[in-house]
């Protein structure tokens, strides 16, 4: 057992054991906390493979943005001062069965595929190739995302202002 | 140099580095009573130990012997870990930072910095960013309507300075054509400080820097008269000593950071003229990185005991209405200075 | 003990997959569903990652993976506003309860 794989199980396990508990916790706040330490274990996940660049923007954008933006959500949207805010769930059992058998579908698959593994050389940085793929191969998509992130903004904020410009 | 060596010298700068860094944490806020002093006309700490140089440890003696108060409304866990958020996060983006060139111990060379990665000055964007947490969370978990509104305020506040901080280093980054912040600091061999090429860069990131650290003109987070103490209204002995030290070891890492990408970091300009030799060359060179992180340091506690504070929405319009137009503008600047110059 | 492979890594984003699946499922709260989505879409950009080193792509699967995480960011915020409306609207953000057109 390497190195390498020590860190991965490290990783893989941060990220499981907060993912199960997200998803279990009835104190929302403490699922967006342990959602950190999901985000943290994802982007060592990607750091591992290689992909520095993307480690980096996962935590910039989702920690630092998405997560901050829940956050946000779950104080604006609940009595805020009351600090045990508690979210209810439904159709516990017949939802972790489904899921369970939908689970073992997956995994059966992944594990039973032969995939076609042919590690190409690992990059020391990703960034100059990834710059220049945004800005040559990718170029269209890449401007019509920041349209649709310009589009996202102006729509949230007029969303979040329709009631006060009313009254 | 196998892996175990290269763990063991990583190490021992981590050790090096917290114990300097926490050092400099506790006289800093010596240095900032003696400066308010100044400015104010009065002595400052000056009973425990000569010119008040204990008073640093005193402080600590006294936070340490002090009684935890947990309120009531709290949410305990997070009560409790949120300074620890906001310590981690402070330390750990020193990582990056060099101090010095490369050096030659016992036949070894290396380098002055503890983390030497390529993605260094992302790392400091994406832990800045995290920097929101230990103040949103505090504010939040104290159940009190003056931390909440501390909270929010602040993450409101980073978030919006953040984008003009980030597209300063843009700026930075393109004259430099690396991320690594030791090739940033070669970048500004000689004269060429990014503070000379990118004056409104220099400016607008500075100002940013304020606003990150929450500190005056911009410490809205805290603002005494109308939120009491601001998120850490409910927290008190060590638990507030974590605040307290997160915001002062801020301080030196945004000194740190913008010496490092503005004033050329550890460099002397022409000093490779003078003929010295490489010893002596290389402790100028730390100390010169020393003095420069001493001056913006003085300037960060000039500025707080000199400005009033920004009202909310003067705050929010400086912000998005003229740091966001100024740092676009020195990125194109600084585009232009690459086109025409191939710096 | 076997090397960690492709393998490792798609099991773990089957995993998380699941977990956020079970997560959109089960909650009530409009907020939790939204972390759910966040999960299930870590999971996805998990498989584009791993793919992208061990099937020698070159960086495509990166690229890809970038998108997602804007196109996340997006979502994100224009389903806060859209909860933050809901919220202004029922005083409650309960998404089993949320089931009339009219005020």
């Amino acid at each position: 057992m390497s190195l390498y794989d020590v860190i991965f199980y490290l990783f893989a396990l941060v990220t499981l054991v907060s993912a199960f508990m997200v998803v279990t916790t009835k104190n929302i706040v403490h699922a967006a906390f342990y959602l950190l330490f999901t985000f943290f274990g994802v982007a060592g996940i990607y750091a591992l493979l290689g992909a520095d660049f993307i480690a980096v923007v996962q935590l910039m954008v989702y920690v630092g943005g998405i997560l901050v933006l829940i956050l946000f959500g779950v104080m604006l949207t609940n009595k805020i001062t009351n600090v045990q805010i508690r979210s209810g769930s439904t159709n516990l059992v017949a939802a972790a069965v489904v899921i369970g058998i939908f689970a073992g579908a997956l995994l059966t698959m992944m594990l039973n595929t032969r995939w076609l593994v042919n590690p190409g050389k690992t990059l020391i940085t990703t960034i100059p190739q990834i710059g220049s793929l945004l800005v040559k191969q990718y170029v269209l998509i890449f401007e019509l995302l920041g349209i649709l992130l310009l589009i996202a903004l102006v729509g949230a904020a007029s969303i979040a202002r329709k009631e006060e410009r009313e009254k | 140099m196998n892996v175990w060596q290269l763990i063991l010298i990583t190490l021992v700068k981590i050790i090096i580095i917290i114990t300097i860094l926490l050092l400099s944490v506790s006289y800093l806020v010596l240095f900032e009573r003696k400066i308010s002093a100044w400015a104010q006309n009065r002595y400052g700490p000056n009973r425990v130990g000569y010119w008040g140089l204990l008073q640093p440890f005193a402080d600590v003696f006294k936070l340490l012997l002090k009684e935890d108060i947990v309120p009531e409304a709290a949410n305990k866990f997070i009560h409790s870990l949120a300074p620890f958020i906001a310590l981690f996060i402070a330390f750990s983006t020193y990582a990056v930072i060099p101090f010095g060139p490369q050096v030659k111990i016992f036949g070894e060379p290396i380098k002055l910095v503890v983390a030497d990665v390529n993605i260094g000055v992302l790392y400091v964007l994406a832990l800045t960013s995290l920097g929101v947490y230990g103040i949103t969370l505090a504010g939040w978990s104290s159940g009190s309507k003056y931390s909440l509104l501390g909270g929010v305020r602040s993450s409101a506040q980073m978030i919006s300075y953040e984008v003009s901080m980030g597209f300063s280093i843009a700026g930075v980054l393109l004259t430099a054509h690396s991320l690594r912040p030791i090739a940033i600091v070669n970048a500004q061999y000689g004269w060429m400080w990014n503070a000379i090429l990118q004056p409104i860069g220099f400016i607008t990131f500075t100002v940013a820097a304020f606003a990150e650290t929450n500190r005056m003109p911009f410490d809205l987070p805290e603002a005494e008269p109308e939120l009491v103490g601001g998120y850490h209204t409910e927290y008190s002995s060590m638990k507030f000593a974590g605040f307290f030290l997160a915001e002062y070891a801020n301080m030196i890492i945004a000194s740190a950071m913008i010496v490092t990408l503005y004033l050329g970091g550890w460099q002397i300009p022409y000093i490779d003229k003078l003929g010295l030799s490489m010893g002596l060359t290389t402790i100028l060179q730390i100390l010169a990185f020393v003095v420069k992180v001493g001056i913006m340091l003085f300037i960060f506690i000039w500025v707080r005991w000199t400005v009033p504070r920004f009202r909310y929405d003067q705050l929010m319009n400086l912000g998005w209405k003229v740091m966001f137009p100024l740092s676009l503008l020195n990125l194109i600047w600084a585009a232009l200075l690459v086109m025409i110059f191939n710096l | 003990m076997i090397h960690v492979s492709l393998t490792h890594y798609l099991v773990v984003s089957a995993f998380l997959f699941s977990f956020g699946l079970y997560g959109v499922v089960t909650r009530k709260n409009a907020v939790m569903v939204l972390m759910g989505i966040e999960l299930i879409l870590n999971s996805a950009n998990i498989n584009f990652v791993a793919f992208s080193k061990f099937g020698n792509y070159g960086l495509n699967g990166q690229i890809m993976a970038l998108f997602v995480i804007i196109l996340a960011a997006a979502e994100a915020a224009i389903a806060l506003a859209i909860v933050l409306n809901i919220y202004k609207t029922f005083a409650h953000v309960d998404v089993d309860k949320i089931n009339n057109l009219k005020e």
